[in-house]
């Protein structure tokens, strides 16, 4: 499958992670050409590329920078942040792009901090990320000891393990040394981001793409994809698929062939039951829908669903869908900060439900309940934590009715321990297995109090 | 390690940061790493002194995250992922194997000190699952019948 290739291009395939390599393929023209540009002239060719977010909002980043006010108006330090806390369920390209063009990626950090008039850089990478930490701060040595930084610092800042930190504000507390809980927004980071002062935060994939869309112009770099979406993606790929793993390939691509050619169908001569397209917080996809889908904006919004961070997870006809819920509602208990109620408590009461249901205890009423649950957390929250449980959850129910309705007539799965997620432990429980086998109490959870 | 180099490598991480309290993150992995990987009251106190913070708050930050360790783990800390993406391809029974290779319980440490086995959210490796983080290193696409031969690798290294 022949597919240009925008963020990885030059590398046939390995890594381009030394700097005369870089070069020898043109790297850090893009520098040179826009530090002969005004930063208006930058956010101009960003604009004309139609390049929006990859983190998952699908921000148009162009906008993005022109809200961060000159230097004149607001005379405090602009800050540029890149968010390289990839944690949603399902993704890992950030990652690859950091191993594999961590030059690229600084250009771009280079490039987007002249845009926005800051000298301060910050790259907020996840603690998880060891190998890529060591990788980004020897490109960083590179690119310093030969005086390429300009006036311009550059910190990577390691992260600890919370997913609540790619959300952007939250980002910003824990990098200022805080827990990592999300803000009221307005004010928006533009405005008053890092330390109170004006912030743009920018996905790795956003900032790695910034370095050819000034090599080919915008112009050019929007032809490639479809209306709307343009641009190259990476898509990560996983679940039960013979080839899963990173592609990048035009916005538009269609599902069904990413899943078939890309990824080399469904493995061990299973079929396909659904798909996850943007990570876990983006609402299922059936078979069906799978067939009509193509990986861009328009497509997936039109089908109830999202292309947020283009992690495309593929089940199989094994995967229980009460299961499915309940692992991922797990996560999202896991990883709720606690700040608002509706999240903290909300995610608890899904699970729990969920869990009803799977073990053969639930009644028609807790289907219902499962259902007003989600919608007392959806939107009611400071930042979409909760709101993707809740999301998540009442696809797999719409979408597979009849699966749960299955599970509550039959007093229990049907797939009788067939499942694919059958048994898994999600950190949570197995901290509650141990709170529990030490004595040391534990919480009464929502469900109980109520038995 | 001596206390001082400590401070002065606190001091240099401080330096990074137009507002010191942002190094407490990264004083306490420093922390961390030089305590056998977990943080002890002491730990707690040298990061709050070469800080200006006080220990109390530097607990409220570490409890928040889930990579640091309130409690001293084993040797070897066994992190299998066990999201939908692993779970899907098999990452129970990748945790079962280390189960019964240990004899441990997932969440448990082994009573000579060597191992801690648990369970992770996803570590960013989906496309190459099952991945166990083995002290903080990513190995993939490991199945169960990997699991004794990583066991017995990290049995025969040295302390």
């Amino acid at each position: 499958m022949s597919s240009p290739e925008v963020v990885f291009a030059g590398t046939n395939g390995g890594t381009l992670t030394r700097l005369e390599d870089y070069e020898a393929v043109g790297g850090l023209g893009a520098l040179r050409r826009a530090r002969a540009m005004s930063p208006d002239e930058v956010i101009e060719e960003l604009n004309a590329s139609g390049l929006r977010g990859r983190g998952g909002a699908f921000f148009p980043t162009g906008r993005k920078w022109s809200f961060v006010p000159k230097p004149d108006q607001v005379p405090k330090p602009h800050y540029l942040v890149v968010n390289a806390d990839e944690s949603e369920p399902g993704t890992f390209k950030d990652r690859e792009i950091m191993l594999r063009v961590p030059l690229r990626f600084l250009e771009g950090c280079l490039i987007a901090a002249h845009a926005i008039e800051s000298k301060h850089v910050f790259v907020y990478i996840r603690g998880e990320y060891e190998r890529e930490f060591e990788v980004l701060v020897d490109a960083l040595e590179q690119l310093r000891a030969r005086d390429l930084l300009g006036d311009v610092t550059i910190v990577v800042h390691r992260g600890a393990g919370a997913y609540i930190c790619g959300e952007e504000t939250a980002l910003l507390e824990s990098l200022e040394g805080k827990r990592g809980q999300p803000r009221t927004k307005p004010p928006f980071p533009a405005i008053a981001g890092l330390y109170a002062s004006p912030t743009a935060v920018n996905n790795v994939e956003s900032i790695a793409t910034v370095p050819p869309i000034l090599e080919l112009g915008g112009a050019e770099y929007a032809t490639l994809g479809v209306e709307n979406s343009t641009g190259t993606r990476v898509f990560s790929l996983s679940g039960n698929v013979v080839r899963p793993g990173n592609y990048e390939l035009p916005h538009g691509f269609p599902l069904r062939d990413l899943i078939n050619e890309v990824g080399g169908g469904i493995a061990g001569g299973h079929t396909l039951k659904a798909v996850i397209p943007g990570g876990s917080s983006t609402p299922i996809l059936t078979a069906a829908e799978v067939e009509r889908a193509t990986l861009d904006f328009d497509s997936l919004t039109a089908l109830g669903t999202a292309i947020g961070s283009a992690a495309v997870i593929v089940l199989d006809d094994r995967c229980c869908m009460v299961q499915l819920g309940v692992r991922v509602s797990q996560f999202y208990e896991h990883e709720s900060c606690g700040k608002c109620t509706p999240c903290r408590v909300g995610t608890r009461w899904l699970t729990q439900i969920l869990q009803k249901i799977e073990g053969g205890r639930g009644t028609q009423g807790d289907l219902d309940l499962l259902l007003d649950v989600a919608e007392r957390i959806n939107g009611k929250c400071l930042c979409p934590l909760g709101d993707s449980d809740a999301i998540a959850v009442v696809s797999y129910v719409d979408k597979f009715r009849e699966e749960f309705q299955a599970h509550v007539d039959g007093g229990g799965c049907p797939l009788h321990g067939g499942s694919s997620l059958d048994g898994v432990l999600a950190p949570v429980e197995v901290h509650e297995r141990h709170v529990h086998a030490h004595g040391l109490g534990r919480i009464h959870t929502p469900l109980e109090v109520l038995a | 390690m001596a206390t001082d180099t400590f401070y002065d490598r606190v001091q240099e991480l401080r330096a990074e940061y137009p507002d010191p309290r942002s190094a407490v993150m990264p004083a306490l992995q420093l922390a961390q790493a030089e305590h056998g990987g977990w943080l002890s009251e002491e730990a707690f106190r040298e990061v709050a002194d070469a800080l200006d913070v006080t220990p109390a708050f530097c607990l409220s930050i570490a409890s928040f995250y889930d990579m640091f360790r309130l409690e001293r783990p084993g040797r070897h800390m066994i992190e299998v992922c066990s999201n939908v993406s692993c779970a899907v391809r098999g990452a129970q029974q990748v945790v079962r194997a280390f189960e019964r290779e240990l004899g441990l319980e997932t969440g448990g440490t082994s009573d000579d000190g060597e191992f801690t086995l648990r369970t992770v959210e996803c570590i960013g490796g989906c496309g190459w699952a099952t991945v166990v983080a083995v002290n903080n290193r990513h190995r993939l696409n490991v199945q169960a019948a990997d699991v004794p031969g990583i066991v017995e690798e990290l049995r025969r290294e040295q302390p």
